[in-house]
């Protein structure tokens, strides 16, 4: 259908969908408008795939949800003005957490851009901050050589969302095309291969050390370098945390995974990355919610850094051997020259790194994390738990953000990469059930369950009209504890229990709701029924909309407080003072 | 503590907001900025000062580094560089004044473009430092006006302009570029 002859008279609409094809996009997120009205009448009869959403906001997660479960660069589009602003929180949760994404924005047309044409906004000057590079298209000449550099961009290097801007007579303008033979960037900087000399290096510090820990993060899912970590930690036998961005990146069945590290993570892990003397960090930019106060952080280790991003290296925490490169080829480079050195150490260390497993053994059944249960009412814990029963750590989870989000982390398994779909660095609300829409699509063979909590549901309520209109068979699970539970959280520890604004006194009948829209739905409050139900659910081949009423004052634990040191994490509720 | 920044960049629509953007969305001042093409047309070359903490220096330059239109970005704070500025002065004075300001003048290396009834307009150009105590100098004649360039800079370092060279497209994917290695620290 689409024109691939060079040279042959295109509209600019029909050229950016042949530069769509070329580069293998399958599946558009997006919703029309008055300057994209020639854009969608090439789209009515070509084959890529539009799937029509019901704000352009969710557009952007579900292309998020879409790259994120396949690596593949996910694609969005909106009109210009509100529809482009409205990608806005979605760029930037794609650049927080280097998601490639490619938005596709109309602009009004170029003699009217600047004089405040019914909905113009300069989404040029807005997303400069929200996406790692832009483009203003202003002649269909330069429209194609954009799009290829957009999708360049976006997928390569450390990666990110990138927005292309085409006002509506670019569109509409007739022009001989012909395909685009090379990108020229002459100033993107892409620094794949790492030092060997700092390989080199960073191997005999491996062997050197008593008590290495492994610290990987989004990075390694963001460079598929899963199997060479796995290689990595075997060869060393050293024990791993993932972040939340990294939850998969080593299986979480591995004997070597302790867990997540952080604000909410683990004993074993947060000890573990306290008391190593080396600790091993890869695709990670230190995060504050990971590192806690910066001054306290892994005070007795030296630091190996192995990140795509230059500027990344130093920003937070000084690094003793940077590696700047693929996490990918430098492990596969690190763990030869591992492997050549180990003959010349085998043994030598044995007596302190068995210490060091022994201690890390000790904590994690010192303070394992706790799952509770009730028998009257059902602990968000033991939900997440049923979840991961069902789940068998194959399925993909796609999470909102707040509390449910953490004990997900905590108590999910996942047994491959791009199965955790999370907002980690913006924590965007309303992400969960969009990116399970663009998880769903780009997976349709795959289990995929929304896990939200009742504040971010009812922010994405709009797409149960998308999951039904295309029978997505996503499994909503809402965690309703009938707050905004993390706020809320932080106001009975930091804010005197003075509760503000953060009960959720309505929600909507589920069976209801979900029945509106012509799928199931339903409520649940007791432990008996959660097991069966949660089995009905996934038994469903259609959508499922499931409201788990769940203790409402349960709070995340472990937590280390805003500025505190992450071995100084508080382990439970505290207790009550006798009178 | 005041960074000299200087940047090659492409000359480009948006490449100049890009790097104000990186320095306001930090929460910097930008004290000056200079900007205008190079020998070749395609690119530009900026110098700015700017009020950036020492220890986040080298962090200011990696994020320059990382946008796309941005070639080169050095930080010539510390490193061998000729920094210049232009002042372009008005003075008006009173007639009897008139042979000192000039006298003042060639003292600072200061041309007369103008002279008027009124006063002259002059330009200095020189270090940061002279032009200030230029301009006290000759606020002491009469009411002035003037207009500074801001820095200017140059370095003297012969720094390897790295390039990313084009890449191939193929029919559907691109694949990665020609493989570079950074150094150590």
């Amino acid at each position: 259908m689409s024109a691939t002859t060079s040279g042959n008279l295109m509209s600019g609409a029909q050229i950016l969908l042949e530069c769509l094809v070329r580069e293998n996009v399958d599946c558009i997120f997006g919703y029309p408008g008055g300057v994209t009205l020639p854009l969608y009448d090439a789209m009515y009869d070509h084959p890529i795939r539009h799937v029509l959403v019901r704000h352009e906001q969710n557009a952007c997660f579900a292309a998020e949800g879409y790259a994120r479960s396949t690596g593949k660069v996910g694609v969005c589009c909106a009109t210009s003005g509100p529809g482009a602003t409205n990608l806005v929180t979605g760029l930037v949760d794609a650049m927080m957490d280097s998601i490639p994404v490619v938005a596709l924005t109309g602009q009004v047309t170029t003699k009217l851009i600047g004089s405040d044409a019914f909905q113009e906004a300069d989404t040029f000057g807005i997303t400069r901050s929200c996406t790692k590079h832009n483009f203003l298209v202003k002649t269909v000449a330069d429209l194609p050589q954009a799009i290829h550099e957009a999708f360049y961009i976006a997928a390569s290097g450390r990666p990110g969302p990138v927005l292309v801007d085409i006002p509506k007579d670019v569109f509409q303008a007739q022009s001989h095309y012909s395909p685009v033979s090379a990108i020229h960037l002459p100033g993107y900087k892409v620094f794949t291969e790492g030092h060997t000399g700092q390989i080199r290096r960073a191997a005999q510090m491996m062997w050197e050390a008593q008590r290495p820990f492994v610290y990987a993060g989004g990075g390694v899912i963001a460079a598929n370098a899963s199997a060479e970590l796995q290689e990595l930690v075997e060869t060393l036998d050293v024990p791993a945390v993932n972040t939340l961005m990294g939850l998969g990146a080593l299986p979480s069945h591995h004997p070597n995974f302790i867990s997540m590290p952080g604000m909410h993570g683990s004993y074993a892990a947060n000890m573990g990355m306290s008391n190593c003397d080396l600790l091993i960090a890869l695709g990670v930019r230190f995060d504050d919610r990971v590192t806690g106060r910066l001054s306290a952080f892994a005070p007795h280790a030296k630091v190996i850094h192995v990140d795509i991003d230059p500027a990344e290296i130093g920003k937070n925490r000084t690094v003793d051997l940077p590696i700047v490169g693929d996490v990918k080829r430098v492990l596969a480079k690190l763990t030869k020259v591992v492997k050549e050195m180990a003959p010349a150490h085998a043994g030598k260390n044995s007596a302190g790194r068995q210490a060091w497993w022994r201690q890390i053994r000790e904590w994690k059944e010192e303070h394992p994390l706790h799952v509770e249960t009730s028998t009257s009412e059902i602990k968000p814990q033991h939900l997440m738990r049923e979840i991961d029963r069902l789940s068998g750590g194959e399925a993909i989870v796609c999470s909102d953000v707040g509390q449910h989000q953490m004990w997900a982390a905590q108590f999910i398994r996942f047994n491959q990469p791009r199965l955790w779909l999370n907002s980690g660095g913006l924590g965007s609300m309303g992400f969960g059930l969009p990116s399970a829409i663009g998880a769903q699509f780009a997976c349709p063979e795959k289990l995929v369950f929304a896990i939200c909590g009742d504040g971010g549901f009812q922010m994405s309520i709009p797409e149960l009209a998308t999951i039904a209109n295309h029978g997505l068979p996503i499994k909503i699970i809402v965690m309703n504890n009938g707050y905004l539970g993390m706020v809320r959280q932080w106001q009975e520890l930091f804010y005197n229990n003075r509760l503000s604004q953060v009960e959720l006194n309505t929600f909507p009948d589920p069976e209801k709701l979900a029945g509106a829209y012509g799928f199931k739905g339903r409520t649940i409050e007791s432990p008996h029924q959660l097991a069966p139900v949660l089995r009905e659910v996934v038994n469903e081949p259609g959508p499922y909309l499931l409201n788990v009423k769940v203790t409402p004052f349960e709070n995340v634990y472990p937590m280390v407080p805003a500025g505190g040191a992450i071995n100084e994490m508080v382990l439970g509720p505290p207790q009550p003072v006798p009178a | 503590m005041l960074q000299i920044i200087s940047l090659l960049l492409e000359n480009k629509p948006g490449a100049l907001m890009r790097v104000t953007g990186l320095l306001t969305s930090r929460g910097y001042n930008i004290e000056s900025l200079t900007v205008a093409r190079t020998l070749d047309p395609a690119l530009s070359r900026m110098s700015i000062v700017v009020d950036v903490e020492p220890n986040l220096r080298a962090q200011v330059i990696k994020q320059m580094n990382k946008l796309i239109n941005v070639l080169q970005a050095s930080d010539l704070t510390d490193s061998p560089a000729v920094c210049r500025e232009l002042v372009l002065l008005r003075v008006r004075s009173a007639t009897s004044n008139r042979m000192a300001i000039l006298k003042e003048a060639e003292i600072f290396g200061a041309r007369v473009v103008d002279s008027s009834a009124d006063g002259f307009a002059l330009e200095a150009t020189g270090e940061v430092e002279k032009l200030d105590e230029f301009i006290d100098s000759m606020r002491s004649y009469g009411e002035i006006e003037v207009t500074r360039s801001g820095t200017v800079a140059v370095s003297l370092d012969a720094k390897r302009l790295r390039l990313s060279p084009p890449v191939p497209k193929g029919d559907a994917v691109a694949t990665l570029p020609a493989l570079e290695t950074i150094g150590s620290k």
